[in-house]
């Protein structure tokens, strides 16, 4: 019974919005934005909806976000619900609006978020916003940004499996060595690993390129029941696999820094695609600083554990690397505008699978995963997309 | 225009008055669970080991190590901004349980992974007192 969603929901719509730095747009403007675009992209308009999916936005928070938005569209979804799990959210969102189109709650559905964390929060309210992944009591009141929630997990790392700094920075040039193909990417320019370690420290060992962009954008999918996926105009990209873990929600609640519940996401993904690690052509993972990419490696098979680090260095995730990953560019060099991160991911991925990523396509791409989690290192979601209804 | 820059007060509940109460009192307590011994921080109406709800407070000896530890260089507001930079960490208390805290007293060169600390007590104008942690030897 795993199996049972496996290949029956397609993404038959993907875009994404302009993302950077976008003052002129406000990030209700920007979710509206990416949604006409995934209609656009998918050929039909908004009253082929029938269900919506949305995570809240900082810069412009709802009490009951998806329906603001299907108001605000003039649409009437059977399914209209806001989700919040953090990095994981969008991705959990396609999970579960495969699961209500597998129910026959609804057939077609729009997932879409976009943020203005960059232009419509001033930086110590964007900083504070994201540090409120802390608990309210007992982590809070210490004073340290996100960063420094990421940089326990990535000294405990380090100790333990002798993983350098200079690793860490391979992360994040082989995400920028992806994005300078990318021409909608943020950052662009040639990044070396030196220029990652001259970065002013932020929370000791990560520097301020080990950490992700802080940006403006959105995008949003269109997901609907494969045997209907034949009828929109693009190639479908059918969802073969997805898995959830959760561990803990704050930092000092965690069994393992070192392990993450993407372990059980990946597994329980993997199962339901019928696929193993090494049969994927790609990975989009979340990449909010440049430890979490080594963990996520080993968590999803893709290496052994204490291993990442030299497989990063090796240049196995940049561009005509065995496993490339964050082929968009990633939160690092792409764009981060919080809750929408995985989107990108995701839109990446559809693209990559139909083939038509541009000066990025790889030459091989039947079988992408994506991962997201949110919090710190809290909330996991795990996605294996292929080209084809059957893996 | 930002609001006038204010640390972030722990705002008390129900399950965790007792053990702010402590604290003013410079003491560090944790719930132990009569049924099965489990140590538990933070404060809950459960025990996580067990689900018996008959916890009772225990003082902590007040000792620990430290599980992990950062340097902030960039704190999350200009209320901590002074402070920068300070040494935030998990501390895994020899009862069992991790708590977040920061290391004071120290120079940042000296801490290591396994460092054994003790609980200070951090006494805060707002009327709160935050545990902290120092080195064993300091102490």
């Amino acid at each position: 019974m795993t199996r049972a969603l496996s290949g029956r929901a397609a993404i038959v719509g993907a875009a994404d919005t302009a993302v950077g730095v976008l003052p002129q747009r406000s990030a209700t403007a920007l979710t509206i934005d990416a949604i006409l675009r995934a209609l656009a992209d998918a050929g039909i308009g908004k009253d082929a909806v029938d269900g919506l999916v949305t995570c809240n936005s900082f810069a412009e928070p709802r009490l009951y976000h998806a329906e603001t938005i299907a108001e605000y569209l003039q649409i009437s979804p059977r399914y209209c619900t806001t989700l919040a799990s953090g990095g994981s959210t969008i991705l959990a969102a396609v999970y579960q609006a495969a699961m209500a189109i597998a129910a026959g709650a609804c057939h077609t559905v729009v997932i879409a978020s976009a943020d203005s964390l960059r232009s419509g929060l001033s930086r110590t309210a964007a900083m504070a916003l994201q540090a409120s992944t802390g608990h309210p009591q007992f982590e809070i009141p210490y004073g340290a940004p996100v960063a420094a929630h990421y940089a326990l997990i990535a000294r405990a790392y380090m100790h333990e499996f002798g993983v350098t700094s200079e690793q860490l920075a391979a992360v994040a040039v082989s995400a920028r060595g992806h994005a300078e193909r990318n021409p909608a990417a943020q950052m662009r320019a040639p990044l070396s690993i030196g220029e990652v370690l001259a970065s002013s420290m932020i929370a000791d060992p990560l520097h301020l390129l080990d950490c992700s962009l802080v940006s403006d954008g959105g995008a949003a999918i269109v997901l609907t029941a494969s045997e209907r996926a034949q009828d929109f105009a693009q190639r479908p990209v059918y969802l073969l696999g997805a898995g959830v873990g959760h561990g803990h929600e704050h930092i000092s609640q965690a069994h393992d820094l070192t392990t993450s519940a993407a372990v059980e996401s990946g597994r329980r993904a993997y199962a339901m695609a019928g696929v193993a690690a090494h049969q994927m052509d790609f990975a989009e993972l979340y990449d909010c600083f440049t430890p979490v990419v080594l963990i996520e490696l080993e968590d999803l098979g893709f290496c052994t554990k204490g291993e990442a680090g030299a497989f990063v260095a090796a240049g196995h995730t940049a561009p005509g690397g065995r496993l490339p990953v964050n082929t968009h560019g990633g939160l690092l060099s792409h764009c981060h505008p919080g809750h929408p991160g995985s989107m990108f991911a995701l839109t990446e991925a559809v693209h990559q699978l139909r083939g038509s990523a541009a000066q990025r396509q790889l030459a091989r791409a039947n079988l992408g995963l994506v991962h997201g989690l949110g919090g710190v290192m809290s909330s996991h979601c795990t996605l294996i997309l292929g080209r084809e209804q059957r893996s | 225009m930002n609001p006038p820059a204010t640390r972030n007060v722990p705002t008390p509940t129900t399950e965790t008055a007792e053990f702010w109460a402590a604290t003013r009192r410079h003491e560090l307590l944790l719930q132990h669970c009569a049924c099965c011994g489990h140590h538990q921080f933070y404060p809950r109406v459960l025990c996580t080991a067990c689900a018996a709800t008959d916890l009772c407070w225990v003082q902590a000896k007040g000792q620990g190590t430290v599980r992990s530890f950062t340097v902030v260089h960039r704190a999350v507001s200009a209320a901590y901004a002074a402070q920068c930079p300070f040494v935030l960490a998990l501390i895994a208390l020899d009862e069992g349980p991790t708590m977040m805290s920061t290391l004071t007293d120290c120079r940042p060169d000296e801490i290591a992974i396994g460092l054994r600390v003790n609980v200070m007590f951090d006494d805060w104008p707002e009327g709160v007192t935050l545990p902290v942690f120092s080195p064993v030897e300091h102490t």
